[in-house]
């Protein structure tokens, strides 16, 4: 029996200048429900458009992008906020409100998502989302400026996951952090992944070692096409040259 | 040196074309962001929060410097139309010339300029380390419309704090100049109170607060349209920052002209005098 696919991608193609020039040169991509899929490759090649198509921020020029089973490319941008409760977005700085705290961060979806919950179930939901990460109490009344690096992506995930989506992405999560806060972060995106079987985690990364160690599987992208799409393994026994070559020097760096 | 001539002619007809086309473009991408943030206004679900949380940093916490602005202006233009109107003994039209080149002019104007420097600044810079920190992209992809989020409730606020501000800073600069003509240079209190009367109408005093609320539209769509479309990093902050608030400062002085115009023409078809 076929896997069911979270998202799906067929022949996306993008540019920004009417036609001449193509960012996506036709994506075919199928990921797996509940899986965790690392996306990685080069800079420029696209992953970070890709991501955008995901979330329906960019529209793309032909193509169509099935999430859940609804082509957002055919949404209005009304139909697209809503449809976008299902997503739980981890930035690379986090993103976090600077002028609430910790715990109104993750409040703030709730707020404006689940309208009909009491404010004290909110606040539950909100600390329990918090402890869920490993975030101290202590720590929840805080401004994100009175945190570390590695609080304010333990909050930034616990704010991915307030609405508990269907499909968690991490944008980069890794990015510019020490190797113990890297560990961690990762450590992070595989308890949540373990934790949560029905969610789709989609992790866009430059750290290969840490996408061959959590990730189910791995989607490379080259020049606005997937190079390779499998599992560690299929990365490792690839006869594809460019795959190797930026499989051996990513691991050398690591 | 014809062809030359021809060719320098062209260059400049080119260039101009450019110019013209880039502002207009813009302008048109502004009028969008306006209708488009104007319509959200009235959408599901409410910002009425947000809108008192603005209106307290636009009205609230401008009050004091626009008291202070006030009053001296008040001051200055009423001593310096004492000592031209003191030339040729006509020092009682002191108060009601002041009354009117406040109410009508220098209050809308003077308020629009503060307070956009203040609050429109403010509100370029804000969105625009908002933008640069991905905090708007965040909002967009936990369902959040960012735009009726972040600038309906900035434009309600503004437009409706800046006819409270223009009034407070009209009482005010009428307080400074009431002080100079009858505190300091010793006018009689009656007169320069009657004449204040008899020259000043209701519709005076309309006028100023509806060039406020113009003007608070104006530079609150131009410093939030700046912020909400920042590029780059701390650069395009600061860009975004200066770009909004040198806009808005001209912007209200070009435009006051125009408002006035029309208020005149408003007159003229409706026969008010």
């Amino acid at each position: 029996m076929a896997t069911e696919s979270a998202v799906s991608l067929r022949d996306v193609k993008k540019s920004f200048d009417g036609g001449k020039e193509f960012v996506l040169k036709g994506i075919n991509l199928e990921i797996p429900k509940g899986s965790l899929t690392a996306i990685i490759g080069f800079s420029g090649t696209g992953k970070s458009v890709m991501l955008k198509h995901l979330l329906g921020l960019f529209k793309p020029t032909s193509g169509t992008i099935e999430v859940l089973g609804t082509d957002i490319s055919t949404l209005s941008p009304d139909e697209l906020t809503k449809f976008r409760c299902h997503f739980g977005v981890l930035f690379q700085s986090a993103a976090l409100f600077d002028d609430m705290t910790v715990i109104e961060n993750v409040c703030f979806p709730l707020f404006e998502h689940r309208r009909d919950l009491p404010e004290s179930q909110v606040l539950r939901i909100a600390e329990e989302k918090l402890q869920q990460v490993g975030l101290d109490s202590k720590h929840f009344n805080k401004l994100p400026s009175q945190i570390s690096g590695g609080m304010q992506k333990r909050t930034g995930l616990a704010r991915a996951l307030a609405l508990d989506p269907e499909i968690l992405i991490y944008d980069e999560p890794t990015t510019g952090l020490d190797p113990i806060l890297t560990e961690m972060v990762d450590n992070l995106i595989l308890d949540t992944h373990k934790l949560r079987a029905d969610t789709t985690s989609i992790m866009v990364s430059h750290d290969l070692a840490a996408a061959f160690r959590i990730a189910d599987h791995i989607a490379m992208l080259d020049s606005g096409r997937v190079l390779l799409f499998g599992t560690p393994e299929d990365f490792f026994n690839t006869d594809i040259e460019l795959v190797k070559k930026f499989v051996n020097k990513g691991m050398k760096h690591q | 040196m014809a062809q030359n001539l021809f060719r320098l002619i062209s260059a400049i007809g080119a260039l101009s074309l450019r110019i013209v086309g880039g502002v207009i473009t813009e302008a048109g991408k502004v009028a969008l962001f306006f209708t488009e943030s104007v319509r959200l206004i009235f959408a599901k679900p409410s910002r009425f929060p947000e809108v008192i949380r603005h209106m307290e940093f636009v009205g609230n916490q401008s009050v004091a410097i626009i008291c202070l602005t006030g009053v001296f202006t008040g001051l200055a233009l009423s001593f310096q139309l004492y000592l031209g109107f003191k030339l040729f003994n006509a020092v009682n039209m002191v108060g009601p010339t002041v009354a009117l080149g406040i109410t009508r002019e220098l209050g809308p104007v003077l308020t629009g300029l503060i307070v956009a420097a203040r609050a429109g600044g403010a509100m370029a810079a804000r969105l625009g380390t908002m933008r640069v920190n991905e905090q708007i992209d965040a909002l967009d992809v936990m369902g959040v419309n960012t735009k009726q989020y972040l600038i309906s409730p900035r434009l309600v606020a503004a437009v409706i704090c800046m006819p409270l501000l223009v009034a407070v800073f009209d009482f005010v600069a009428m307080m400074g100049s009431y002080f100079l003509c009858v505190k300091l240079v010793q006018l009689d209190e009656a007169v320069f109170w009657q004449k204040i009367a008899d020259f000043i109408e209701v519709k005076h005093i309309n006028e100023g607060l509806f060039k406020g609320m113009v003007f608070g539209v104006y530079f609150a769509t131009v410093c939030t349209y700046r912020g909400f479309n920042t590029t780059g990093g701390a650069k395009g902050v600061g860009d975004a920052t200066n770009q909004g608030v040198v806009q808005s400062m001209v912007g209200i002085i070009i435009l006051d002209y125009f408002v006035t115009n029309l208020i005149r023409f408003y007159y003229n078809i409706m026969g008010i005098s």
